[in-house]
């Protein structure tokens, strides 16, 4: 029974993994964060199949919008345009791609051999109201923790990539008082 | 559409993460690799949560570790641009000065 949306749930699917090997292939990095960009959008169509919408949203906001650009804005910034096409070359290691393909063997054949208690039937309902209302009741101290972290990685990020010679320039503008 | 589908795309895209971090040496390659595997969790978290519990506590978890990959995003981010600056690369392997 294979479907138009069986259909679309392969192709999203070999999209996703597709663009995962490339991002641990290419020997450019800046295709390298394209085709990041891809496997991100990927998983956020995987979520779609599993009625996760808000969290689809939140992958597409958050990684493709946010982490995405982050990551290029490294990239930028930590390379001279003339050395970017060299900025990330592949070392291919056997023992690395031997570890790994051992490691996804193991991984799909526990996957596929196990049998899990799938409960029968599917629903697929909206989730956003729900979540919003389990932060804001069950989960209400670990979303106060994580804005806490949040604050923190937002003050110390600014601390740590502000220039080196900031720190006189400020202490020399509190002297004349 | 099947639990054991989604988990096998999540084992690939580990797999990936995990080939990616050991063999790159350029630091933001490395935090690619990362996300890859960070992505691969939360496949995870949400495959079981609408096959296995019924419960959207999965969901809720994804959400906490995508909160966890943008702060570690801009901290690396910061990290690098220092590492940039100090060394004038962001290969892995130059960052050693605390090596005795």
């Amino acid at each position: 029974m294979t479907g138009p949306a069986d259909l679309i749930f392969y192709f999203v699917a070999a999209l996703t993994v597709a663009s995962a090997i490339l991002v641990a292939t290419l020997p450019n990095i800046i295709y390298s964060a394209v085709a990041l960009l891809f496997s991100f959008a990927g998983v956020a169509g995987l979520y779609v199949f599993v009625s996760a919408d808000f969290l689809a949203a939140t992958q597409v906001l958050v990684y493709v919008g946010g982490i995405l650009i982050l990551i290029l804005f490294a990239v930028f910034l930590s390379n001279r345009i003339s050395t970017v096409k060299i900025s990330n070359p592949v070392h291919f290691n056997w023992q690395a791609a031997l570890l790994c393909l051992a490691l996804f063997g193991v991984l799909s054949y526990t996957a596929v051999s196990t049998k899990f208690p799938v409960k029968p039937g599917l629903s697929y309902q909206p989730t956003t109201a729900e979540i919003g209302e389990l932060l804001m009741t069950r989960y209400l101290l670990p979303f106060e923790v994580a804005s806490v972290l949040l604050l923190a990685a937002l003050i110390g990020a600014a601390l740590l990539s502000r220039p080196e010679g900031e720190k006189e320039r400020s202490a020399d503008m509190e002297e004349p008082k | 559409m099947g639990l054991d589908k989604l988990l096998v795309i999540g084992a690939a895209l580990f797999c990936c993460g995990l080939y990616t971090i050991l063999t790159r040496r350029n630091a933001v390659a490395v935090l690619m690799g990362v996300e890859l595997v960070l992505n691969a969790a939360n496949i995870n978290f949400v495959a079981f949560s609408h096959y296995v519990s019924r419960v959207i506590g999965g969901q809720i978890f994804a959400v906490f570790v995508i909160v966890l990959a943008a702060a570690e995003a801009a901290v690396a981010l910061a990290i690098f641009l220092r590492l940039y600056a100090t060394t004038g690369t962001v290969e892995v392997d130059t960052a050693d000065n605390l090596k005795g």
